[in-house]
């Protein structure tokens, strides 16, 4: 590697898409990949996901708003949302809290814990839930503390919103992290030299130029938190107008056979889906400009 | 001496104290952060270890010897089998047309392989039933043809590559952007073929990243629920995974048995983060060896920035 890199003019340092437009046509294989990956990506993605735009067309507006704004949907889309943005801002402050131990502190044990921040994005969701179910429930480990006090998490929606923390902690950690890395400590010391106190420069000068990384973490969060169901049905209760989410009131009109309330449901979902893609690219783009445009 | 290193630790200190806080505080911090990861990370897989052994080791092996359970597993290592490399595949060549080319309607692209992340599990094994199920598109032609996908293995895996599809091509493509075209393009002018350059210039290049990408998808492929749950139709011993089997138990009271096929996969995903781990270390440290590089051969800390 060193040797072929040292064969080379050394014109194009840490910045080498924008000006390496003549290299289009010495590579081989763009028809090749390009063609491909579009193959694929239809077959896989794009068609069948077209399938549930065509199937909603089927319906009349009459079927469609019945399907999506029946009172017990309404409910899921509340206790869907509502949890998501709680677990989320949850996530928004531990998640901040985490990072900023680990980038910016020592202690014994701290690789360990770095590496178990990502845990949730490789347990298994439905681990993840019966497990949560086994110590929030009136004779788990955490259950049997709270129940006396007439706390119930287990099979009510702040046991949904458990399990969307559990969910979606990883997002603002591993997002905040490396923007909290390359932060200049030159201007902490300014603040301080200036007569700062730690708080101000805190708010005022390290907040401001994490908050892009931050805020993007957040709505990654949030629209894991959206989507989820593995984690969530075991330890919701699933209860109709309480503790139903949105995912389950799309398998349950699936297993009576209604294909169209179901595609109806989804569809509404995918929308949100894509407000949010959109909405994580933006914040993305903002804070790509505001590292001075290396990715 | 002495009073001169004390002199300089006191200036070191002073120097700090601008950039950092104070004992105190710092480690109640850590103690939030530690306590936060505890109580949502930690007690939930010692829960899992602690239920799968309730009644003893015996209890636990005999879960696991049941012959439904071994189905499951087996189910669960086909389905990654499949998927995994056809996303890989996917993966490198998605990577490839995008980082090493410009062309328009790029962006849209780089979008669209991020969609399945951003799509409900659930929906995504919907929309499979809406193609291939009874009622779908394809439904009554795939009757009359006798060939089963959705409520079988095929939807499993398919519902399974939809889910996985952008791990390894998202985290290959801000590795071969960073890293650019002059190697591979000194290569080709060398006289290399087109697959000489990829398998001796690029793919040592991005080998650690392609594993990183592997690893995740693989952990997910063997742990998806919700999609899956959507396609299987839970035939016991014929359409459950791992993760659907861990419900079935679940829901029939069998605790022990749930926990110790649970625990299987809690193992796999400690076994995820560990490799996840030693490749982050590995690639720090070749990061810094190429940072400590004599400054007369400046190309070689450029190319790898």
């Amino acid at each position: 590697m060193t040797a072929a890199s040292s064969a080379l003019p050394s014109t194009a340092a840490p910045l080498p898409r924008q000006k390496s437009g003549g290299a289009k046509r010495v590579l081989p294989g763009f028809n090749l990949t390009l063609g491909y990956a579009l193959f694929y990506l239809c077959l896989i993605v794009l068609i069948p996901l077209s399938a549930l735009v065509f199937k909603t067309f089927t319906l009349s507006w009459d079927q469609f708003w019945t399907a999506v704004a029946s009172p017990r949907v309404l409910a899921s889309y509340r206790l869907t949302f509502g949890a998501s943005l709680i677990a989320a801002i949850v996530n928004l402050f531990g998640g901040l809290l985490v990072a900023w131990v680990l980038v910016r502190y020592d202690f014994p044990g701290k690789r360990i814990v770095d590496a178990l921040v990502d845990l949730p994005f490789a347990l298994p969701t439905a681990v993840a839930g019966i497990s949560l179910t086994a110590l929030l429930a009136g004779n788990g480990w955490i259950g049997q503390f709270l129940e006396p006090h007439g706390i119930k998490v287990a099979f009510t929606p702040a046991g949904v919103v458990i399990a969307l923390i559990f969910i979606g902690l990883p997002f603002v950690v591993r997002t905040v992290q490396p923007v909290l890395e390359d932060t200049e400590k030159e201007l902490e010391e300014a603040a301080t030299s200036l007569g700062a106190t730690r708080w101000q420069t805190f708010r005022l000068v390290i907040l401001p130029s994490i908050m892009p990384a931050l805020l993007t973490g957040f709505a990654m969060a949030f629209a894991r938190a959206i989507g989820e169901y593995g984690s969530v049905i075991f330890i919701a209760g699933n209860m109709p107008m309480v503790s139903e989410i949105t995912p389950l009131i799309i398998i349950s009109k699936l297993e009576q056979y209604d294909f169209a309330g179901a595609t109806a449901v989804a569809l509404v979902m995918l929308l949100i889906s894509f407000v949010m893609l959109l909405v994580i690219n933006g914040l993305q783009g903002w804070q790509r400009k505001r590292s001075g445009g290396t990715s | 001496m002495s009073g001169g290193a004390t002199a300089l630790r006191g200036s070191v200190r002073r120097a700090q104290a601008g950039t950092t806080e104070s004992r105190l505080v710092r480690w109640l911090l850590i103690g939030l952060a530690l306590a936060f990861m505890g109580l949502f990370l930690v007690l939930p897989l010692a829960a899992v270890a602690t239920e799968a052994l309730r009644k003893g080791l015996g209890a636990y092996l005999e879960a696991l010897r049941e012959p439904d359970a071994w189905a499951a597993i087996r189910l669960t290592l086909i389905t990654a089998a499949i998927s995994v490399p056809l996303n890989l595949v996917f993966g490198v060549a998605a990577a490839w047309a995008i980082a090493k080319f410009e062309f328009r309607g790029k962006a849209v692209l780089t979008t669209l392989v991020d969609l399945p992340f951003a799509v409900s599990p659930v929906v995504a094994g919907l929309i499979y039933v809406l193609v291939f199920g009874a009622q779908g598109w394809l439904g009554p032609w795939l009757a009359a043809h006798d060939i089963k996908i959705i409520f079988a293995v095929p939807g499993i895996v398919l519902a399974t590559i939809f889910v996985t599809f952008p791990f390894i091509a998202r985290e290959l493509i801000p590795l071969m952007q960073a890293q650019g075209t002059d190697e591979e393009q000194a290569a080709i002018v060398l006289g290399a073929t087109g697959w000489q350059t990829f398998w001796r210039v690029t793919l040592p290049n991005i080998k650690w990243g392609l594993l990183y990408g592997v690893i995740l998808s693989n952990a997910r492929a063997m742990g998806e629920f919700g999609a899956v749950s959507v396609v299987s139709g839970h035939i016991r011993g014929q359409t459950n995974t791992m993760p659907l089997h861990v419900e079935v138990l679940y829901n029939e009271y069998q605790s022990v048995a749930a926990f110790a096929v649970a625990s299987l996969l809690a193992i796999l995903a400690l076994v995820t983060l560990v490799i996840k781990s030693v490749i982050e270390w590995r690639h720090e440290r070749e990061m810094k060896a190429l940072a400590d590089l004599p400054p007369e051969r400046p190309t070689a800390g450029a190319a790898a920035a």
